[in-house]
């Protein structure tokens, strides 16, 4: 670590990537249950569906500080239970397991077996592992291949042997299965390309000839060696296996994926294909081949079949028929494959069919799907190909076969699971008027793309809403008698009188329960075995099961202010400011205590904890006085109403709750006092069961109100509800344990009360103005709600209205047909009388051809509409590449939005016919946009950026200030600042950031009397720059498409030359440094975060938070940097990574700290994923760092939760 | 002497070991085609690198990822012809 950085930032991630690279299925917890495990950026996450609800919920997810490139699951023969192999950039293989008791994953084995790093010729790409669980092999792209043999021990555990080789040099592997083989030898197939002979010939000849091989490596068992044991040639454009089952199940084998043909290969058959069906319609071109780009295998009752999916995203059901002997028994013999068109899902990356009759689908891009098997399209009226009708031959040619796709008839979409993957840009901006802002992303490939709203908050159902026929200040609900389960009362306090409702069928007004009708009512508790008690300014009804009332009547010229109630135990607090003390004797009556208590303020609020399992009192009641006091009282017989402890506050405490929660630090419950201020602030302090101390305060502002508590029960756990200017919710995280603070996404409530009824076990019940309200809460796992609206194509950037809540997002397609040319081809087809009907895009995709893009223009409304409010198609092939708003001097400071374009771009390799800036006027406040003219330019505009009134533009390695004219842009002044491409551009003052393409960034001053661009300061390391940020006026955030962030800063000295009057020829006449500028930037903070970084901003998240650096990264991660202010936390975190990193080592075998400096030194960083790994810890664990450190746990942990909690969720 | 021999069968075990480890005759063809040839595996080994080309390319990942071992087959083209 580089200590001798004067600037630290803690990184941590807010959300994790949501992309998933990888997802098995597998047994995972030892029963017959299926768990799914995915693995998304270093995140592994075990999943539970749940087949009854039809749902996926996460168990457990941890961080493994590594590249997870690739996962397999297996099971020893005999065992009940799948353990997990994970291929990563460690240079080991590491074996896991699922332990459902601690809700932990346990690493079994970590074997070296060389580099480590993702290169050519590290193991880890490919994982295979022999359906019998007896061995596995993991491979490189090139040359090396290892296999190790998994067995176990006398004791039953997992044993694993040295690796054995099965290297061959220049050799390229596409695929590797393992076969199923039975119980005879393991075999694995891999698909092979060896390059030796087309490296040495110069003709080109050989590399003409190549061959694509199929292998089969067999691992003699007895021997203990690895043999090639068969290798064929297959189709040349081959890159897919799939395991045909074998044994008893099937004739073993594999299938090739090729372009356009999928054939069955194995030893000893005979090779057979089919064709892959091709789209057909107006708008598809029959020429065009489809490959296969995931599958699945699935075996049930001795039958099997395969789902094999194409680029469309088009599922194709592929079963093989076998030749049957006289007697009808299967030989084992392959007879015919058969292939029929099944129906379309989104582009998976896994596919997994789970027993209980569902389809996950880990999407490619966008979210994740959860199917159900209506039926598994056994007699359906699709087209089903047969392998007779083609030659097996790979070279031979065939007709193509067509068919004709339609809305899904075997699958049923249960569940979506939100992706954020691939998250292309981001804003940070609060159009709402909420008092946190929102997240704004775009997101999403093609069809599927979506622009969405991102909020800290928890989803909330409501069950009922209904109007009262006045404003209401309370409400309760109440069971009758302890033994009940649900409630049977609500009772509502109005200014002048209490109704109560009973809870059944319907809810309606009762009036015989004994309740006092006129007056408001201060407080409402069943109490002992049967009887209840209400609690109004007058003073106190005790009502019995029959009906009979004893009332306690206040004392003359004094009213009651507050109340608390247990089960057993009622105080009141008296207008004089006397606490009057109650318990309930062995008869069932209520006794009062003989002294009263003198506070030396009023008393605004009270509380009394729940009475503790096997106690006949709480022991303590905290009283909260008008003198900005909180004290907590003993209720203990020997020390009745003695002042225990006291905490000053800010403010007069509007509410207190004393209850016991789950806690993180002593891995049970812990009794806590909540404390609500009338200043909006929210404390929450641990109360000590025996001293009745308070400590570890930890505080939050809420909101604009007095904060009101109250104890709800959510998702079996206790939690408090908040309420101030909007409802929060505190609870326990459901994997760290620790406490959780987050706001509801509800109306603002005055009042809350927890409900319990046969329709809602765990609810809640609110007031707001005049209406009742009752909600409940279904997930606590997910803290961030997304609003999501449907775009036409792969957004690319998007920006802001500078005043209007409205937003443009420029999205485009490549390879995919304009919405013109699919017009022109639909009517040709028609004038022909062919077929014109056209498939909904968003679940078919766009028709797709060559050469062509498909870009509009869209704006997008989230905050009324809810949707895009218009569309402008772009035209001539050109795709929208960047956008700004721009008010232009010349135009009296008119807006106009700039949309850069392409025309006739190719990506790969990089090509274009020029480029086109157009310029669009906001009509009618922005809503509508009205094309005035364009531009062309020699090569796409890669950035736009206003600049002093002008437009500035990054053309190539030009970068360009425009003037807007009556016909086009007028060229005021240029130069060359980058050595490849403007990529992304950010101004301060009269400087401009340049970042090019691969040539990290160059500060570029203007110098306005000159009429001059000059680069001044630019950077020694070349940075693949992706976006950026500035920080202040001399420093930028940037992120790399390596996954790095960084920060760099110009010298004060070089900053305040360059803007120095009339220092223009100074600049630049200064003799450059080593073909550079003059000057170079100082490197801040650099760290390795996997996801690469697609846009960076300076903002705050939460009300009264300070400013951060949030980012957001391609697979779906939103991280944030937030900087330290003090050394001595540096010093803390930087020892507490330290032990964290030696005590619980990284599970794939990753050094923590060589990850963080996968491709530059982790410099000034802090890992707070590394410091929030301290919560999953156990017990013992978490002492022994805290011990080392010199701190106790609850202060270590109080530290962590703190650099989150002050700045972000 | 036999110091020097070591030092060139250490080499040598290095080049069998590790693919792409240079020598003193190394051409500009073979440097060049191990850059390109590890460029590409890093792109393939990287999830988030090949999700941002797949992006960037309008294509599925999986076509990408076939699509880059199929040109480490060709490197960066045919070697130069060798003069005897």
């Amino acid at each position: 670590m580089a200590t001798t950085s004067h600037m630290f930032m803690y990184s941590l991630t807010i959300q994790p990537p949501t992309a998933i690279t990888q997802a098995i299925l597998g047994q995972f917890a030892g029963t017959k249950e299926q768990q799914i495990v995915t693995s998304s950026g270093s995140k592994l996450t075990i999943h539970r569906p749940d087949p009854t609800q039809g749902k996926v919920t996460p168990l457990y997810s941890q961080d493994v500080f590594g590249i997870i490139r690739s996962l397999a699951a297996f099971r020893l023969a005999g065992s009940n239970k799948d353990y997990i192999i994970i291929g990563s950039d460690s240079g080991r293989i590491t074996i896991i397991e699922y332990v459902p008791s601690q809700n932990r994953f346990n690493r079994i084995h970590l074997e070296t077996f060389g580099k480590s790093g993702v290169r050519r010729v590290i193991p880890g790409q490919y994982l295979a592992v022999d359906p019998k669980g007896r061995a596995c092999i993991i491979a490189s792209v090139e040359k090396n291949k290892l296999v190790y043999v998994l067995n176990r021990n006398s004791q039953a555990e997992l044993t694993i042997s040295s690796p054995l080789e099965a290297h061959k040099p220049q050799t390229l592997v596409f695929s590797i299965v393992a076969l199923d083989a039975g119980y005879e030898n393991p075999v694995f197939a891999a698909l092979e390309v060896d390059y030796s002979e087309s490296d040495q010939d110069p003709t080109g000849r050989a590399y003409e000839e190549v061959e694509k091989l199929l292998v089969y490596y067999e691992l003699d068992l007895g021997l203990n060696h690895v043999v090639r044991k068969w290798a064929d040639p297959v189709d040349r454009t081959a890159s897919m296996l799939f395991q045909v089952p074998g044994g008893a199940d099937g004739p073993s084998g594999v299938l090739v994926c090729a372009e356009d043909n999928i054939t069955y290969r194995h030893l000893n058959q005979d090779a057979f294909r089919v064709p892959i069906p091709r789209r057909r319609g107006a708008t598809e071109n029959p020429e065009r081949k489809r490959a296969i780009i995931a599958g699945v295998m699935h075996k049930m009752r001795g039958a099997f079949f395969f789902l094999l999916q194409t680029e469309d995203g088009d599922l194709f059901k592929l079963t093989i028929d076998m030749v049957e002997d006289d007697n009808g028994q299967l030989t084992g013999e392959v007879k015919r494959l058969k292939i029929k068109y099944f129906d379309t899902v989104p582009l998976a990356s896994s596919l997994l069919i789970l027993k209980s009759g569902f389809l996950y689908v880990a999407g490619e891009g966008g979210n994740h799907h959860f199917y159900q098997f209506e039926k598994l399209g056994d007699d359906d009226e699709e087209i089903e190909f047969v392998s007779d009708d083609f030659s097996a031959d790979p070279t031979a040619s065939y007709e193509p076969i067509f068919f004709q796709p339609r809305s899904a008839e075997n699958l049923n979409l249960v569940e979506t699971i939100n992706s954020l993957n691939p998250l292309i840009d981001s804003k940070v901006a609060n159009i709402s008027e909420d008092d946190a802002p929102q997240i704004f992303t775009i997101s999403g490939t093609g069809p599927r793309s979506t622009f969405r709203t991102l909020k800290h908050g928890l989803e909330v159902s409501e069950i009922v809403e209904s109007e009262l026929p006045s404003v209401p200040s309370a409400v309760w609900t109440t069971k009758l008698t302890r033994g009940d389960e649900f409630d049977a009362y609500i009772v509502l306090s109005f200014g002048n009188g209490t109704l109560v409702l009973s809870i059944g069928e319907t809810v309606e007004e009762v009036t015989d329960t004994g309740f006092l009708s006129s007056a408001p009512t201060l407080a409402v508790q069943q109490l002992g075995e049967d009887s209840l008690i209400q609690i109004h300014p007058r003073g106190i009804r005790h009502i019995l099961p029959d009906r009979r009332v004893n009332e306690w009547p206040a004392p003359q010229h004094r009213s009651i202010v507050a109340a608390a109630t247990n089960e057993r135990q009622v105080t009141v607090a008296l207008s004089s400011g006397e606490i009057v003390y109650f318990e309930m004797d062995a008869d069932g009556s209520l006794a009062e205590y003989d002294e009263r208590r003198q506070m030396t303020g009023t008393v605004t609020c009270l509380s009394l904890g729940k009475v503790p399992e096997g106690r006949t009192r709480s022991s303590f009641l905290a009283v909260g006085c008008d003198d900005s006091t909180v004290r907590i009282l003993s209720l203990d017989p020997d020390s009745t109403l003695e002042n225990k402890s006291v905490q000053a506050l800010t403010a007069a405490p509007s509410a207190l709750n004393i209850m016991s929660m789950a806690d993180s630090s002593s891995g049970g419950t812990t009794l806590y006092l909540h404390i609500g201020l009338h200043s909006g602030v929210y404390l929450r302090t641990v109360l000590d069961e025996v001293t009745g101390e308070l400590s570890d305060t930890r505080t939050r502002f809420l909101g604009s109100k007095a904060v009101k508590l109250f104890q709800v029960s959510v998702k079996g756990q206790t939690a408090v509800l908040a309420l101030s200017s909007r409802p929060w919710l505190g609870y326990s995280d459901t994997q760290t344990k620790g406490f959780m603070l987050t706001p509801l996404d509800y109306v603002g409530l005055e009042w809350g009360w927890n409900f319990s009824s046969e329709q809602c076990v765990e609810g809640m019940v609110g007031i707001q103005g005049q209406n009742l309200r009752i909600f409940s809460i279904e997930k606590l796992d997910n803290n961030i709600l997304q609003q999501s609206i449907p775009l036409a194509y792969t957004p690319r950037r998007f920006l802001k209205h500078p005043e209007q809540p409205f937003f443009y997002v420029i999205e485009a397609d490549s390879n995919v047909l304009s919405p013109a040319t699919r017009a022109r081809l639909l009517e040709d087809s028609k004038s022909r009388n062919g077929d014109a009907t056209v498939l909904p895009p968003e679940e078919f995709g766009y028709p797709r051809a060559n050469g062509h893009w498909a870009s509009c223009i869209q704006v997008v409304d989230p905050l009324d509409a809810k949707s895009v409010i218009a569309t402008v198609e772009l035209e001539e092939n050109e795709a929208a590449v960047s956008v700004a708003a721009v008010p232009f001097t010349s135009q009296d400071d008119e807006t106009f939005l700039v949309v850069g374009t392409a025309k006739d771009m190719t990506v790969n390799p990089p090509s274009s016919a020029g480029g086109y800036i157009h310029i669009y006027r906001f009509q009618e406040d922005g809503k509508e946009l009205e094309f005035i003219h364009k531009t062309k330019v020699e090569e796409p505009p890669l950035a736009l950026l206003a600049f002093q009134g002008r437009l500035v533009a990054g053309i190539g390695s030009v970068l360009r200030i425009y003037d807007l004219g009556m016909k086009q842009l007028l060229r005021k002044c240029q130069a060359i600042v980058a050595p490849k491409a403007i990529v992304d551009l950010q101004t301060q003052g009269s400087r401009i950031v340049v970042s090019d393409v691969r040539e990290s960034i160059t500060y570029v001053v203007y110098k306005y009397q000159e009429n001059v661009i000059i680069p001044f300061v630019d950077d020694s390391v070349p940075r693949w720059t992706t976006s950026t940020a500035m920080v202040d006026y001399e420093t930028t955030a940037g992120g790399d498409k390596f996954g790095n962030l960084w920060l760099l800063r110009c010298p004060k000295k070089i900053s305040e030359e360059a803007d120095e009057e009339g220092s223009g020829a100074h600049l630049i006449h200064e003799r450059g440094y080593l073909q550079g500028t003059p000057n170079r930037l100082e490197l801040m903070i650099h760290v390795y975060t996997q996801d690469i970084p697609t846009s960076l901003h300076k903002a705050q998240l939460v009300a009264g938070g300070r400013d951060i650096l949030v980012w957001t990264g391609f697979q779906g991660t939103i991280g944030m940097l937030v900087p330290f202010i003090g050394r001595e936390d540096v010093d803390f975190f930087q020892s507490l990574e330290m032990q964290l990193a030696s005590q619980s080592p990284p599970l794939a075998g990753r050094d923590h700290l060589i990850y963080r400096s996968y491709y530059a030194p982790v410099k000034g960083v802090i890992d707070g994923d590394l410091c929030e790994m301290y919560f999953l810890l156990s017990n013992d664990t978490k002492m022994m760092i805290a011990a080392e450190l010199d701190r106790s746990v609850r202060e270590i942990e109080r530290k962590i939760s703190d650099m989150r909690t002050r700045v972000a969720y | 002497m036999a110091d020097k021999l070591r030092t060139l069968q250490n080499l040598e075990a290095m080049q069998a070991r590790y693919v792409g480890t240079g020598h003193a005759d190394t051409t500009k063809h073979e440097f060049l085609s191990n850059i390109v040839r590890d460029s590409y595996a890093s792109y393939i080994g990287h999830p988030p690198l090949l999700g941002y080309m797949a992006v960037g390319m309008g294509e599925s990942r999986e076509k990408v990822r076939a699509m880059m071992i199929e040109k480490m087959v060709g490197g960066v083209g045919r070697p130069p012809e060798t003069q005897e």
